[in-house]
Formats: structure tokens, sequence, C-alpha cells
């Protein structure tokens, strides 16, 4: 039995559902510090749902979420908000404030929380953007303004801005091409080792879980189905999990896993 | 676990050697960018700078920055500041910190106040004529697919106009009445209140019925129409506009205004005239109320004296004008939505300007019908 104190999420035995559809059904999960986690699951099958769930914009029917050791309950509770400090989300589609600046989105998060001067404000969220490969002059535009890469590392860069210990990505590389695809994958794998993340990821996207992961989760029927490294996971015999990781398309996906 | 920052300074022949020790983290942030501050003088001072990092405890990017800021500081021609006893798991950091902010931003060149006064006036008429251009357009391409719709009436979309019909007319109604129905027995009641200093009471018939039917009753309607379905219309749009929907349709090789635009205007045009009969109605109603109980004044009288007072020209005025506000208030909130840009601000914003700008343009217009009909004799 590991040290509780080494995992950073730990979910147990949680229920939700919306009127009588049950969506997650008595799930235990549970994320190590310092490891990236990849969830995958069906569309539609509750991957996001477990995802706001756990950083309590989803109300549980039953069963306990600790993140850090603070037990979350709704998104208003004080112990929740508490917890906010130290978790970062990337929305899928990044969720910037529209009317603020790249560079007053980043700082949103640093001058609501800290008190710092403007010119050191202004130096980190460069800081925050170089480290997510923007440039200070993207800074000043607006995220109407960028491409759907620079949003999803705009988002980033605001989602890190107050140096979390855990980070959820929420389909970080949907929508991107493989290679932009490739570098946020690099990008995620080089701040999770300098920053010492824990990474919460929800993808689809298989080549990330297979270089950026260091486990996976597999999410089928409300439950947690396989857990572990990918090698593990394409030996499941679990018949989701097969015809997820050997379907036509995986295989035409990655030949040298086969 | 977190410990208060010190920055230790220690001055030898060598040089400065600072000994950062504690967390030096975001929670922190306040006292961090004091010492950093504090050690600023020493450092433009010494010669060569060495930094001694292994008390530090905790380290996060706001940490590791104003580090390596003193680093920055330290170094001078041929000396960086030498870092020593990093600890294995910030070395990424650190080195990652190492890389930012080389470049500093060209800062915006400020500009002569007086110059920006007239910049700002020149770009405001340079935007009213542009207005003025976008509201031209959108009456020509209403135009356009009306005589489209004309040629070909089955391309009407009769299903969007009676929804849009059903909405900006019929649920519109309890409220058009409400308001109409007090403003008639507003004004009734101080038409009573000052006409009976001077025995005039009776008069107030006419005041009723003339005010009402020519001008209060289809302003107020426009008014309340403009600030109700306006809006809605400039809002709908324009977050249509925002998620590329319009887009979408013209792809499709449809025209946004033949689709969305033109059974919106049309109901409108049409919604308008109805309610403002409605609400001459509700406001008559209202006044010939408070003429009966506050006034004295029978409903068989108030009716003989209205009869006598207000002609069917008063009655043509008010509805005459009645489709042509519609038009202005569906023109003005249509293109209003179609300029909003991508961010929620600027939806908030196209909408205010889109009632703002109807209303303003509903009074104009009103005035000059007035001017219309005093010189035709109506």
């Amino acid at each position: 039995m590991p040290d509780p104190a080494s995992f950073a999420i730990r979910v147990r035995d949680l229920v939700v559902g919306f009127g009588k559809r049950m969506v997650i059904d008595h799930l235990s999960l549970d994320v190590r510090r310092g490891e990236i986690l990849g969830l995958v699951g069906a569309s539609g099958g509750g991957k996001s749902v477990l995802m706001r769930t756990i950083i309590g914009l989803i109300p549980p029917q039953s069963g306990a979420i600790e993140v850090m050791g603070v037990t979350i309950g709704s998104t208003h509770e004080r112990r929740t908000q508490a917890a906010a400090g130290r978790w970062g989300i990337l929305f899928q589609q990044g969720a910037l404030f529209s009317s603020l600046t790249v560079r007053q989105n980043v700082q949103f998060p640093l001058r609501e929380n800290l008190v710092l001067s403007d010119a050191l404000l202004d130096e980190i969220a460069n800081a925050k953007l170089e480290m997510v490969g923007l440039t200070a002059e993207d800074g000043d535009k607006f995220p109407s303004e960028l491409s759907g890469g620079m949003t999803k590392r705009a988002a980033l860069a605001r989602a890190l801005a107050l140096d979390p210990a855990i980070v959820f990505l929420d389909e970080p590389t949907s929508g991107l091409d493989p290679i932009a695809a490739g570098e946020f994958d690099a990008l995620i794998k080089t701040l999770q080792k300098t920053l010492g993340l824990t990474v919460f990821m929800v993808t689809h996207d298989l080549a990330s879980l297979n270089t950026v992961c260091d486990r996976v989760a597999a999410l089928a029927d409300g439950k947690i189905v396989a857990i572990g490294p990918m090698s593990e996971l394409m030996q499941s015999e679990h018949p989701w999990v097969r015809a997820y990781f050997h379907g036509k398309r995986s295989l035409m996906l990655q030949p040298k896993a086969s | 676990m977190t410990t208060a920052p010190v920055l230790t300074t220690l001055s030898n022949d060598s040089g400065l050697e600072l000994r950062p020790a504690g967390s030096w983290i975001a929670a922190n942030a306040a006292v961090l960018e004091r010492l950093s501050a504090d050690v600023a003088p020493q450092l433009d001072a010494a010669t060569a700078v060495r930094l001694d990092m292994s008390g530090v405890r905790e380290l996060d990017t706001l940490g590791a920055w104003l580090l390596e800021k003193i680093a920055r500081r330290g170094a001078h021609e041929g000396h960086p500041a030498a870092m020593a006893g990093v600890a294995e798991n910030y070395a990424g950091l650190l080195d990652e910190v190492h890389q930012v902010n080389r470049t500093t931003p060209a800062p915006a060149a400020a500009r002569n106040p007086v110059a920006a006064r007239l910049d700002d006036l020149g770009r405001a008429a340079l935007g009213t004529s542009e207005d003025m251009a976008v509201f031209l357009q959108m009456l020509g391409a209403l135009c356009a697919a009306s005589l489209r719709v004309l040629r070909r009436p089955r391309t009407l979309r009769l299903t969007s106009l009676t929804y849009q019909f059903y909405r900006v007319g019929w649920q519109a109604i309890p409220i058009v009445v409400l308001i109409t129905f007090l403003i008639g027995a507003i004004i009734a009641q101080q038409g009573i209140f000052h006409f009976r200093k001077f025995g005039a009471d009776s008069y107030v018939v006419d005041m009723v019925g003339i005010l009402v039917l020519r001008e209060l009753g289809v302003l107020i309607v426009a008014i309340m129409v403009a600030g109700r379905s306006g809006s809605a219309y400039t809002a709908e749009l324009g977050s249509m506009k925002m998620r590329e929907e319009i887009d979408a349709l013209s792809t499709m090789g449809l025209d946004p205004v033949d689709v969305l635009i033109l059974p919106r205007i049309v109901a409108l045009v049409l919604a308008l005239p109805i309610l403002t009969f409605i609400g001459s109605m509700a406001a008559l109603y209202g006044g010939g109320l408070v003429a009966w109980f506050y006034g004295g004044m029978g409903p068989a009288i108030f009716i003989a004296r209205l009869h006598d007072a207000v002609s069917i020209a008063s009655f043509e005025v008010g509805m005459i004008k009645a489709p042509f506000m519609a038009l202005v208030i569906g023109i003005v909130a249509c293109s209003e939505g179609l300029r909003v840009k991508g961010s929620a601000e600027s939806l908030g914003k196209q909408t205010t300007t889109s009632v703002v700008k109807s209303i303003f343009l509903v009074i104009v217009l009103d005035g000059m019908f007035a001017i219309f009909f005093a010189s035709v004799g109506m």
C-alpha cells in the first residue's frame, strides 16, 4: 500500500448522473504525484464529466474526491476554492477571457491571488508566454486574433500562471495539426519535468498517449476498466479497450505498436 | 513546509555572495519582490556576483525569475553571475527561466495629447460616415432580397417569419398594453389636474386623443420594440457571427440576408403597426378610465368628445409612421449584429449601440414625419 501523500488525486466510489442517466458509476481512480495520466473513453462516455466533477464544476451524487489532500465539494465552497489555487485547467476551447488581451489573461490569476508590482506581473506573464512557446508580442493580442494552436498555448500559460501542482488538460491536442500536436506534447512533457507537474489529460490522440503519458486509464461504462502504462493497456483483454487500441484506425496510426 | 524566504548577502574580496534560502514561491511574492529590490544597489556596485542556491527549499517560476533577474543585474561586462548549489529538481526550471524575457518589446510610442484628441475626432467622424454606409448597405441588401422574394414568392421563409412575428408581435402584446395603458392614464390625469384650474378639463379628451394617436402611441411602442426586440436581434445575430454560424450559411450558398435578416425585419414591419394600434387603444382606454374615475366624465361623453376631437387623419398619421420606424429599428439591429467581432465585450457594445442608435433614429424619423405631415396638411 503506497503512502497516501504520494497521490495527487484520489477518487473513491464516485457516482455522477443527470436525472436517471448514470454517467459515472462507482468509479475509483488514483493519480500519482508527478505523473502524466491520460484518460481515454468513448465520445460522450463521461471523460469530461469525470474531469469536471474532480474540479468541482459538477456535484457528484455520492463518493469522495481528494485533490492534493483537500476534499472537493462544489466550486463555491471555500475548501474547493482553496484547492483551486493548486490546479490549472486547460479547457477544450481555451476559455480565454475574450475581452482581455492574452497577457491580461495570464496575469488574471496572479493579480487575483498575489500582491505584485505591475512591472513584475508583466515580466512573469511574459516568462509564462515564452515558456509555452509564444512571444511577448503575442501578449498584446486578443484571443479572437489567435490561431487554434496559439489559443491552446495561451490557455496553457494561463493554467500555469500560479505554478499549480496539477494541470487538467481537456483534449489539449484536438484540432491541432500533427506537427503542432507533437510540439504541444513535447511542451507538456518539458513543463511537467521542469515544474514537477502532475498532469491529468483527457485525450483521444493515440500519439500523445504513447509518447507523453506515464499511465493511461480507460473509462468505459462509467468505470475505469483498465489502467497502467500504454504497453499494459495494449495487452488488456477488455473488449472496449481492445477495440480502442487494436481497432483498424488505431493500427493505421501506429504501425510500430502492433 | 513553507518557510519564510531570506536573502543573505556576504561581501568579500572576490565580490558579492548572495545566499537565497527558504521558500521562493509565489505565495511569498510581496516579500520576495522587496528582497530582490533591496539587493539591487549592492548588485550594481559589486564587481563579481555569486549565487549560492543550496539554501532554497522551494522554488517556482516567480522565485526562479526573481533569482534570474538578480543574476542578470549582477552580471557585468564579461562576468556573468555564477550560480552554484542548484538542487537537481530545480535546474530545469532555472534553465527555462534563463531563456525568457531576453527581448524587450518596443514600448508603444507616446502620443501627443492634442494630436490624439484630433485623431479620435477624425476617427469618430469617419465612423459616422461608415455607420451611414452600413445602414444604406443593409437597406440595399434588404431591397434586393425583397425583390427576389417578390419575383419568386415561394422563397420567402414563412416558418421563420411566423416564428419571428410570434416573438416580436404576439409575445410583446402584454407589456405594450400595460405600458401604453399607464401612459394614457398618466396623460389624462395630468391634463385634468392642470386644465381644471381654468375650467377646460373636458379638453383633456382632445389632448389624450391627438397626442396618443399621432405621436405617443407609435413612439412609445417603437422605443419599447427597439429595446425589447432590436436588442434581441443584435445579440442573436452577433453570437451567430461569433460562432461562425453566419459564415457557415454563406458557404452553403445561402445569403444570410435572405435566411436571417429578411424574415426578422419583415416580421418587425408587420408587427409594429399592429402593436401601435393595440397600444393606442390601450392608452385611450387608460385615459378614458382616468377621465371617468378621476375627472368624473362618463364613458359616453368621453367617446362622443373623442369622436369630435380626433379625425381619421390623426389615426392615419400614427399608423403610417409605424412600419418606417420598424424598418429603421430592424436595419440598425441587424447591421449592428453583423458588426460583432470575436469578444464577449464587443457583443455587449454592439447591442448597446443598436438600442441607442435605433431609439435616436426613431425620434429623428418622428421629427421628419412631423415636418412632412405639417407640409402636406395632415
